[in-house]
């Protein structure tokens, strides 16, 4: 029998992860929201981000918290121009040729990170990152806890710029009718761009909050390809507080079914979700767009 | 110079040739209707004139500025606005919202009076202002379609049946809307299958028919027409 307290922390555990997995999974569906397109590319960019990162902490001695003004920033402007270089280029408007080049981009990403940095996992040092600290019967690593807040004021930030801001209602108004948007002077094009820029950039912000506690290696994307596609799939494709609420709880399971399954058989738990909604509820648990 | 000039218009989609030479002008401050039967090409003349859609040959200019090979942005930039067929508001944006994103590309920095100028003409829209666009009724959904376009400040305003699905009492006002902005100087291109009621207002008119104009001139002269009276008004 397993004790409360223990149950307690591995929700605690949970929680502050999944607010991490919320951020990554936002990028995903503001992404699908406003251009329609599954960005097969998101976690290869985490991963690209990630290096950023470490590249940031370990050559430049910047703290990785630090590093999120610089890493953001360069992160949105990296998106955007993929968007308009690249993705809008290739596909030519049409949908499933978008799938195939973000596809392609995933590709060349990891390849690339294989031949410069080689398969190594690397981790950086922050003198501090695991002090212990008490959240109620949970003992979490400072930097996970600072990762959580992070996260929730970055979706905090997020939810700003979509409600209230003229960029926030030409993304909406563009998710939802292009041609109407262009009859009241979007443009149309630079708004995808923004919004593909706005789903690496908080990929950008995600890596500085995760590398603490985390590593990175060519491959690191592959696990947040699957838990922010569940994520996403859960929450209802292209819905905000879908993609949030869904974060919070794929964090849940993966750190309860750690606990009752074992670290190695914890991610069974966020498959058997993956399939299941898209069985069961095809359109989420909040299935409503942007 | 007219502040809108077609001239020699082609257009259409793939295969399909919708428009085969349309010529036709507004002058500032003049109402015009363009009338015409369902598939005449009627929306497709609007798409071209919004740059939504390339003419194949021809042109459109708007005050002396080729704008058939603008983007849509500049052409709203330069001040000529539409209100597309079927309104298009954005269903989940609020009303509120919906009017703000009018003065997207033109007429921002006047944007708060704006904003009183369009709830002290629709106040059902100030009333409503809060509530999700989609939840208005039709009637008012055209409300803040006009609202929207005119938070752009136009000097010309396109509006493609706007009396579509609308109860006559309400067409009455619309139009009647019209007239009062037109007064104040806005230039009016008003496509529409209501013959009677567009050409009350109108000064001239255009019959749009398998994408050639077929008819044109003042409006009662349009309205004598045995032709037309027979084809339109089943007289
Ligand atoms: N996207 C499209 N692709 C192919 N054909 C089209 C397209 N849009 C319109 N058409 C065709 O072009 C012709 C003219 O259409 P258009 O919408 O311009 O007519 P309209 O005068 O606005 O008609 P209505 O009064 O019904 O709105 C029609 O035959 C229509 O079927
Ligand atoms: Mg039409």
């Amino acid at each position: 029998m397993l004790e409360p307290s223990i149950l307690t922390a591995s929700l605690v555990h949970g929680l502050a992860n999944g607010a991490v997995y919320a951020l990554v999974a936002l990028g995903l569906s503001l992404v699908y929201g406003v251009l329609h397109i599954i960005n097969f590319a998101h976690g290869a960019l985490l991963m690209a981000a990630l290096y950023g990162v470490y590249f940031l902490v370990e050559r430049l001695g910047l703290d990785p918290y630090a590093a999120i003004p610089i890493l953001v920033p360069a992160a949105g402007a990296a998106g955007y121009l993929l968007h308009r270089w690249v993705v809008a280029k290739a596909s030519r408007g049409r949908e499933e040729a978008v799938l195939l080049v973000t596809l392609g981009i995933a590709l060349v990403l990891e390849n690339l990170a294989v031949a410069l940095f080689r398969s190594d996992t690397r981790t950086i040092e922050t003198g501090w990152a695991f002090a212990m600290v008490a959240v109620g019967p949970a003992l979490l690593p400072a930097a996970k806890l600072a990762a959580a807040a992070g996260a929730l004021l970055a979706v905090a930030l997020l939810w700003a710029l979509v409600r209230a801001t003229d960029l926030g209602r030409a993304i909406r108004a563009v998710a939802k009718d292009r041609e109407a948007a262009r009859l009241v002077g979007i443009d149309v094009e630079h708004v995808f761009a923004l919004a593909f820029a706005i789903g690496t950039a908080t990929l950008g912000a995600a890596a500085c909050l995760l590398l603490p506690t985390y590593y990175v290696s060519p491959q690191v994307g592959h696990g947040f390809v699957l838990i922010a596609f569940t994520i996403v799939v859960l929450g209802g494709m292209g819905s905000f507080w879908g993609a949030f609420w869904g974060g919070l709880l794929i964090g849940v399971v993966e750190s309860l079914g750690g606990l009752f399954l074992g670290e190695s058989l914890g991610q069974i738990g966020i498959f058997a979700i993956f399939i299941a909604t898209l069985l069961l509820r095809p359109t989420g648990l909040f299935g409503r767009a942007v | 110079m007219p502040l809108l000039a077609v001239r020699e218009l082609a257009a259409g989609y793939g295969p399909v040739e919708v428009l085969r030479g349309v010529d036709l002008e507004v002058g500032e401050g003049e109402i015009v209707a363009l009338l015409g039967p369902n598939g005449a090409g009627k929306t497709t003349l609007n798409r071209v004139a919004s740059g939504l859609l390339r003419p194949r040959a021809g042109e459109v200019s708007f005050d002396g500025q080729r704008v058939s090979r603008l983007a849509p942005q500049a052409i709203v930039e330069a001040g000529l606005v539409q209100v597309p067929e079927g309104r298009r508001v954005f269903p989940d944006l609020s009303v509120h919202e919906n009017l703000l994103l009018g003065a997207y590309r033109r007429g921002r920095t006047r944007r708060p009076a704006n904003l009183e100028r369009v709830y002290a003409l629709f106040p059902r829209l100030a009333e409503r202002r809060r509530q999700a666009a989609g939840t208005l009724s039709g009637g008012e959904q055209q409300m803040l379609a006009i609202g929207r376009a005119l938070m752009a400040e136009p000097r010309l305003l396109i509006l493609d049946e706007p009396s579509l699905g609308l109860a006559p009492l309400v067409v009455e006002q619309v139009l009647a809307l019209l007239v009062e902005l037109n007064r104040a100087g806005l230039a009016v291109l008003l496509v529409e299958q209501n013959v009677v009621q567009s050409l009350a207002i109108a000064r001239r008119a255009y019959v749009l028919e398998q994408g050639r104009i077929v008819a044109a001139g003042p409006s009662a002269t349009l309205l004598a027409d045995e032709r037309l009276r027979r084809a339109y008004l089943g007289l």
